[in-house]
């Protein structure tokens, strides 16, 4: 009965999710492959953010604020403070979302669309090259002092979603994250590093 | 001699045309093995409700269904292929295996008529101020994850009923999915839930839907060695009850026969005594099984059972007439002269115990005891009238005078043993005595022929689905739907307070998915025309970040639902909502009810004290909680059955003081079953086994059975003793019924085996007891 009605906004949560980032302690800028090894060599990060998103109807953009962790190599959790507070935690293959009183656990398989960009962006944290370029195509540009990564999707599916996938860093630390939806809508996302327990 | 012999082709003709009768009414029977016929006709409204909810309720329909093995991706695409092919087959309403299958159709159905269905939706909603708020939190949603799909409906719904409606329908825990297809907490097992278009009370039609299932199982594509298909529910466990009942009865009739066949010939020597001496037996069954088909319409396979039992006790009146009267036809007529008053007073006996179960509430009780003095009496009247007229001339069995005789010195030695058996008895008194609070086992899931490991998969399937454990239920009746409908609503506003106390984690209601008119009526007057509505609009979006002119298609959806038709049952046809209303909407004995099933908060119970106290001020609403209900129930017939017993007790006590005019004879008959009973009832209680009805039935056999035995022993005149044949034949005759029931003891279906339990030491027992406590002759030796 009620069980078997599945909401699709559980899909959008996922595409949002790939909000999610996670200071990089240290980012080698010269190559793709270099970035890559930085960012395997740190295995958790702890950052807040604040998220603006731009959406056509509008008039101002929408804000939001909270907390960032990433635990390599499969563990993202997004709590946001503001302006109602709310956690997303992806786990392996599990995604945890809470609002209010309301929980929800998804598998992330069941949304191959939008998993192959989650585990796109989980590869990018845990710097796991392979992982990422079966979904993206990567194009890295600028130097050590700040350098920007752009992914592009492969498939179709996630690209009917998303557009693009830009992260600007500098050095050891992603400073922002910005998604570009296919309806133009999109989201930047800017990360203040906060602690980097080794 | 003409006149007897004329008396005795009478009596075989009337024989004759008798078991041809029984057979035409036997080859037209029904037998049943649906366990609900020895559950209680009910007679209050929530026992009526449990009856009709175990027959063919929405739990009753459904079909667990698990896939072990092999790996994730593998059971994962049999699942799939299953419901593939099962939801395209009429007896499944509905195959769910967490694949979206309704989910468009769900949508459409909530989005288009979400301002009929939301329960926020109230004049205040729309004024000015609830539109500023309403708008607030929708935007407030846009910076969430439910963001994307808010921002593309907002246009249309700026108050978010829509979130409102999935909120309330979502509340519902579901199983994880793996490989796009539901699966156990651990992963190690899909999971599927199928809701069958028969009532679970249908057992053939339940047994074919589990046939389909199986069949979907074997032929799919991805099926290998590795996978094993699991099924549960009520449906599936009346299908392997049926399954367990039938076999044992067939397989227990066949033993028992082929024991008691063996025993007689190892007695007789001689096949045709063999042969004569079931005619009585075979008799009895039929007239058993006529007499039940006749008085009940319907034969249950518990009663086929018994009936094997039976058996082994119709046979002993045959054993009587052979070894009492071995000699020749002239002593058949002195055994009819001599032993006959004896077992017809025995016969009487048993029949005044058993008649006490024909008033009980318990139908299957009703016919045991039914079948039990039908069979008697044939068995009896054909071994009185009709089997000495079949007896050949010279008609001898194997000389018995040597066990006779030794048996003969056996009893006159049992009196040795009068102070152990007396510490014994006392014992066993004083065990009953002491758990006499723990003798009965007061639960009707005693009475189920299911086994433990089938409970236990039964369970893990449940929790792996978080299947609704439909055991509390709020019910209002009703002449009509829309009354009904509207009870459920003002019970749903209660109920809704207890969620929000932390007293429920739940509930279900028909009127969440088909409000009744009233209600789509006043929400729909909620909404304002469409001029005022879109004044409070303008001013609504002052200090919020969007343009009142984004809303024209809100506009333009309320105007709509202000003069859309109202929601019909009809309406919800195709969606998934049909079939919660489906369950929880039901028309019965012209009668309209609403069901709202309760879920207890996590961990715990329902404290039913408060809810119901909430919900008492509505009349007429019952709070039903299906498992104290049910078990309520079953001691209450097990109590009757208890007195009813007791009251046999009594009539037997009654017939033999108007027989012999002696209380002390009485007494002397009755002591060494009373004996009997009470030791029996001490060693169940000793190996920690609760009696349930089937006990009672049991003791109330041995009482029966071991009335024929005290009656042999009791004698008037203590100088005559008891004919060392006598002894013989009693031997025999306990140890074919100790046959015939201590194989029900090895049974796995619980009815039968508690017969088995009871009656087998029992009738052993009495027999001791009888032996032990019998007066002793004054002669000090026996002449046979």
């Amino acid at each position: 009965m009620t069980r078997l009605i599945r909401p699709c906004f559980r899909l959008c949560a996922l595409v949002w999710l790939a909000l999610l980032v996670s200071p990089i302690v240290r980012a080698a800028p010269l190559s793709i492959a270099q970035l890559m090894a930085g960012l395997a060599r740190h295995p958790q990060g702890a950052a807040t953010f604040t998220e603006k998103k731009f959406i056509s109807i509008l008039e101002q953009p929408v804000e939001s604020s909270g907390e960032l962790l990433f635990v390599a190599p499969a563990r993202l959790e997004k709590r946001t403070l503001k302006p109602k507070p709310e956690t997303m935690v992806l786990d392996g293959d599990t995604l945890t979302l809470e609002r209010g009183q309301r929980k929800r656990v998804l598998q992330l398989k069941d949304y191959p669309e939008v998993a192959g960009m989650i585990e796109s962006i989980r590869a990018t944290l845990a710097g796991d090259r392979q992982a990422l370029e079966r979904v993206y195509h990567l194009a890295l540009d600028g130097g050590n002092e700040r350098w920007t990564l752009v992914l592009t999707p492969l498939d179709p599916k996630v690209g009917a979603v998303i557009a693009r996938i830009r992260m600007e860093g500098a050095q050891d630390v992603v400073r922002s994250v910005e998604i570009l939806q296919a309806d133009g809508d999109r989201s930047l996302m800017s990360i203040e590093k906060r602690a980097s327990p080794q | 001699m003409i006149h007897p012999r004329r008396r005795g082709i009478a009596a075989i003709v009337l024989w004759l045309i008798f078991l041809l009768a029984c057979a035409g009414i036997i080859s037209r029977t029904h037998f049943s093995t649906d366990l609900s016929g020895f559950l209680p006709r009910a007679p209050t409204p929530e026992q009526q409700l449990l009856m009709d909810q175990l027959s063919d309720g929405l739990a009753s329909r459904l079909i667990l269904v698990g896939i072990e093995g092999a790996d994730a991706p593998t059971r994962a695409r049999l699942s799939r292929q299953i419901a593939q092919r099962l939801r395209a087959d009429p007896a499944f309403v509905s195959v769910n295996n967490g694949e979206p299958v309704n989910t468009e159709r769900d949508r459409a159905f909530l989005f288009n008529n979400r301002y009929l269905l939301s329960p926020a939706v109230t004049p205040e909603r729309f004024s000015a101020d609830g539109l500023h708020a309403a708008l607030s939190d929708s935007i407030d949603l846009l910076a969430s994850p439910a963001g994307l799909l808010v921002k593309s409906i907002l246009p249309r719904d700026p108050t978010g009923e829509i979130m409102q409606l999935l909120e309330q329908l979502d509340s519902g825990s579901q199983p994880k999915v793996v490989e796009g297809a539901w699966a156990s907490r651990d992963g190690t097992r899909a999971l599927m839930l199928m809701q069958t278009r028969a009532a679970g009370s249908d057992i053939d039609a339940q047994q074919h839907a589990m046939a389909a299932i199986q069949q979907a199982f074997d032929q799919a594509a991805g099926a290998t060695p590795s996978a094993q298909l699991l099924m549960t529910g009520p449906g599936v466990f009346s299908v392997t009850s049926r399954d367990t009942i039938k076999s044992q009865v067939t397989r227990l009739s066949l033993i028992s026969f082929a024991l008691i066949a063996t025993l007689l010939l190892l007695v007789y020597r001689s096949f045709s005594a063999l042969a004569l001496g079931l005619l009585p037996v075979v008799s009895g069954v039929l007239a058993g099984i006529a007499a039940v088909s006749l008085g009940f319409g319907a034969v249950h396979g518990i009663t086929l059972g018994f009936g094997t039992a039976l058996i082994g006790e119709a046979v002993d009146y045959s054993i009587y007439l052979f070894v009492q009267s071995e000699r020749n036809r002239a002593d058949h007529q002195t055994w009819i002269k001599r032993f006959w008053p004896t077992i017809r007073l025995g016969v009487l006996t048993s029949i005044a115990g058993f008649a006490s179960l024909l008033l009980s509430g318990f139908p299957g009780l009703a016919q045991l005891g039914l079948y039990a003095i039908a069979g008697l009496i044939a068995a009896a009247t054909v071994t009185r009238f009709v089997l000495p007229s079949l007896l050949p001339a010279h008609f001898r069995i194997h000389d018995l005078s040597a066990i006779g005789l030794t048996l003969s010195r056996a009893v006159q030695r049992a009196a040795i043993l009068r102070w152990p058996a007396a510490i014994v008895l006392l014992a066993a008194c004083t065990i009953v005595v002491a758990n006499r609070a723990s003798l009965w086992n007061n639960t009707i899931a005693s009475l189920s022929p299911v086994s433990q490991a089938e409970v236990e998969l039964d369970a893990r399937l449940r929790a792996d689905m978080g299947a609704p454990d439909v055991r509390y239920l709020v019910v209002v009746s009703g002449a009509d739907q829309e009354s009904v409908l509207r009870a459920a609503e003002r019970v749903s506003a209660l109920l809704q307070i207890q969620v929000e106390q932390g007293r429920l984690a739940g509930f279900e209601s028909p009127s969440r998915y088909l409000p009744s008119t009233a209600m789509q009526r006043t929400r729909q007057d909620s909404l304002p025309p469409r001029p005022v509505l879109e004044a409070h609009l303008a001013q609504a979006v002052q200090g919020l970040p969007v343009r009142a002119q984004l809303f024209t298609p809100f506009l333009d959806d309320t105007d709509a639902a202000r003069s859309q038709p109202l929601l019909q049952a009809s309406d919800l046809q195709q969606t998934s909502m049909a079939m919660a209303v489906d369950a929880l909407l039901v028309q019965q004995h012209g009668q309209w009810r609403a069901l709202l099933p309760l879920t207890a908060p996590e961990g715990g119970s329902i404290d039913a004290d408060p809810v119901r106290a909430a919900l008492s001020a509505i009349p007429g609403v019952l709070f039903v909680d299906m498992k104290a209900e049910s078990d309520r129930l079953y001691s209450g017939y097990l109590h009757e059955a208890i007195v009813l017993s007791l009251g046999g007790l009594v009539a037997i006590v009654a017939l033999l003081l108007g027989v012999f005019r002696s209380p002390l004879r009485v007494l002397r008959v009755i002591a060494p079953l009373a004996a009997a009973v009470m030791t029996v009832t001490a060693g169940l209680s000793l190996f920690g086994q609760q009696m349930i009805i089937l006990h009672l039935v049991g003791l109330l056999l041995v009482v029966a059975v071991g009335s024929n035995y005290a009656l042999f022993f009791d004698r008037p005149d203590p100088r005559t003793p008891i004919l060392p044949r006598t002894l013989a034949s009693m031997l025999f005759a306990s140890l074919t019924t100790v046959a015939g029931f201590g194989l029900l003891a090895f049974s796995n279906v619980a009815l039968l085996q508690a017969l088995g339990v009871t009656v087998a030491p029992g009738v052993i027992l009495a027999l001791f007891f009888s032996a032990i406590f019998a007066r002793q002759s004054d002669a000090g030796s026996i002449h046979a």
